[in-house]
């Protein structure tokens, strides 16, 4: 079985983090993912960054942009993985943008992310039909599991059909917007976690997207099986440095 | 019937689709769901047609250029879309979207623009319907096109600076769609050219196909015959060939020429050819030619006119590259500012720079006498004043 689809049969609420690979530092990613693990968190999404990402709101632009400064490339990122598994046995997600994977040739990133021991993907602009038609049984024979996304606006004949899909987790998108941290979770958002809530997906829900602190945490697990934290994360570490993981991870849970 | 035009599932060939964030979807399947009904209704194309005539003043002349044809020994036709409101084709799918942004109930219009032209188009648009409009541009083109900045401002638009990643064009498309996604329901995205997920591209040229529309009633009366040997356009993303290849796309008597910007040269690395320098990939949710570096991250291209300088094309010219039904060819800066010289005083027509380009095939290759070459004359070069100052020292 799949290392996400263990931790999804776990009976706790699960925290899952994510930071852009070679930020701020270049050779920083290692370290990064070993703090995280020894801080207790449940899962790790490494951000592959890319020039362009649409989903994403100035936090993770800026250090995408600083992480290809830095010099991160694709290769770079699987050669300073290539001992992950080592050290780490987190499930460990690559989030990234699908131009970068095309380009790398997709079978070829697929092969690379299951020699180093990378458990699943998330791609935002890879739409679930497309992913269905061409890519769903490569990424099946790499063993790699492909996480959508929801929003509140995502109709619920489409949630069914990601659901069918799916074979992690959900990413449940928390309100209409790119990324980024938010104070705090309104009416609206209590609400749409109850309605996804009540339609008993097969898949376990993850809530992502302005998710800064133990408040927002608490609220987006109410209803769902965890909680993926970014932006906020990136700063804490842009404020604090690279040392400083375990006081973030502490204060939200 | 083989066509060269988009399929029922958004792709153009190889080229198309929509590659966009979930966050995305219901706009764009709002959109595309309901812009073919839409815009084939009745009443759609008679305030569509009346607003063209009356407030852009289409039907715009084609006009013969006698000195030009003398001097090449050729028939040479232009089609002049500068003479459109606003001084470029732009107007024409603006028009055109915010008519069915209005049938979708949409009160907030978002844009990007580069040089300003789209910007200017949209403003003057939501201006006069009266709807809020938000126009995204690159903190650097910003600086670099004031006055028309300034037109937007009067127009009562709201211009944002695109302040990431290399604040031009392409980021303030990124800061548009991002803007879109945090404002699903009110708002409506006009993309100015055909680029973007499905369905923009067929959609934007459909609203610039009027230029070729009108090209096959005006050849008739001038030629006897409704097509030209030739139909000649400068490519950016590419709305302006695209409204003019589109009634001839599958006209195999058509020879269809796309004129790329070769900026200071193709091997310079300060070009925007995208057909010779771009790889398949992914930008602002297509699936098209564009240029990038060989880890998939997207490249900034150069121009010396800013509406060329796109790191990708349309789908559709992809399609037209790719399946060699167009002929594409790029010109340097320099090419491209002799010619903006060279129309303005063999037919006193000043050429946005972009357009100059176009005319640089003339040098390029031989064409027949008899051989009838119909010019997109996208736009004027009003805009462009100051660099043709600064380069012609004027």
């Amino acid at each position: 079985m799949n290392r996400i689809q263990s931790l999804l049969e776990q009976d706790h609420k699960l925290l899952s983090i994510y930071f852009t690979a070679g930020f701020p530092q270049l050779e920083d990613t290692v370290s990064i993912l070993k703090q995280l693990e020894a801080s207790g968190v449940d899962m790790i999404e490494l951000g592959l960054p890319f020039s362009d990402p649409l989903a994403d709101g100035p936090t993770i632009q800026e250090s995408s942009t600083q992480a290809l400064k830095n010099g991160m490339t694709t290769d770079k990122l699987f050669d300073q993985l290539k001992d992950v598994r080592n050290h780490i046995s987190v499930p460990l997600i690559v989030m990234g943008y699908f131009n970068p994977m095309m380009q790398y040739g997709v079978e070829r990133f697929c092969q690379r992310c299951k020699e180093v021991g990378i458990d699943g993907l998330i791609i935002p602009d890879l739409p679930v039909n497309v992913y269905h038609e061409q890519y769903q049984a490569l990424f099946q024979q790499y063993g790699l599991l492909n996480m959508f996304l929801i929003t509140p606006q995502t109709p619920e004949a489409r949630i069914r059909f990601i659901d069918e899909v799916s074979e992690g987790f959900i990413y449940m998108v928390s309100s209409a917007a790119t990324t980024g941290a938010q104070n705090s979770f309104g009416d609206t958002q209590a609400e749409y976690f109850k309605r996804i809530g009540a339609m008993k997906l097969n898949a376990k829900l993850l809530v992502g997207f302005g998710i800064s602190n133990a408040e927002t945490y608490q609220a987006a697990t109410a209803h769902s099986k965890g909680a993926i934290i970014g932006s906020a994360f990136i700063k804490h570490m842009e404020s604090n440095g690279v040392a400083s993981v375990k006081d973030f991870i502490n204060q939200i849970r | 019937m083989s066509t060269y035009n988009v399929n029922e599932k958004g792709y153009y060939g190889d080229f198309g689709g929509a590659y966009i964030p979930e966050m995305l979807y219901p706009n764009v399947e709002e959109l595309r769901q309901n812009y073919l009904e839409i815009t084939s209704k009745d009443e759609f194309k008679k305030e569509f047609d009346q607003l063209l005539k009356d407030y852009v003043g289409r039907p715009t002349p084609l006009y013969f250029a006698e000195r030009l044809s003398k001097k090449y020994n050729t028939k040479i036709y232009l089609k002049r879309e500068d003479l459109c409101h606003t001084g470029a084709h732009k107007i024409n799918n603006t028009i055109g979207q915010i008519l069915l942004a209005k049938r979708l109930g949409k009160t907030r219009i978002i844009a990007e623009t580069g040089a300003g032209q789209h910007g200017v188009a949209t403003a003057t648009v939501c201006a006069l319907m009266g709807i809020t409009c938000i126009v995204y541009m690159g903190e650097l083109d910003i600086k670099r096109q004031a006055p028309n900045v300034a037109r937007m401002k009067m127009l009562g638009a709201e211009v944002r600076p695109a302040q990431s990643g290399s604040k031009t064009l392409k980021d303030a498309t990124n800061e548009a769609i991002r803007d879109w996604i945090n404002n699903p329901v009110d708002t409506h995205y006009i993309i100015g050219s055909v680029v973007g997920p499905h369905p923009y591209p067929d959609m934007v040229a459909r609203f610039q196909s009027v230029i070729s529309e009108e090209c096959k009633t005006q050849l008739q009366e001038a030629e006897g015959r409704d097509y030209p040997d030739h139909v000649i356009a400068c490519v950016g993303g590419g709305s302006n060939a695209a409204g003019i290849y589109y009634h001839y796309l599958d006209d195999p008597r058509v020879n269809i020429i796309a004129v790329e910007a070769a900026g200071k040269g193709i091997d310079s690395g300060e070009s925007a050819a995208t057909s010779a320098l771009g790889k398949e990939g992914i930008i602002h949710g297509s699936k098209t030619l564009l240029m990038q570096n060989p880890d998939g991250q997207i490249t900034e291209p150069y121009s010396i006119s800013a509406g060329l300088d796109y790191p990708g094309v349309g789908p559709m010219h992809a399609h037209l590259y790719r399946s060699q039904r167009a002929e594409f060819v790029s010109i340097p800066d320099q090419e491209a500012m002799d010619w903006g010289l060279s129309l303005s005083q063999m037919e006193g027509i000043i050429p946005a720079i972009e357009t100059a380009h176009a005319f640089a095939i003339l040098d390029e290759r031989k064409f027949e006498p008899n051989d009838i070459l119909l010019f997109n004359c996208s736009g004027r070069g009003d805009k462009d004043l100051e660099t043709y100052i600064d380069y012609f020292k004027l």
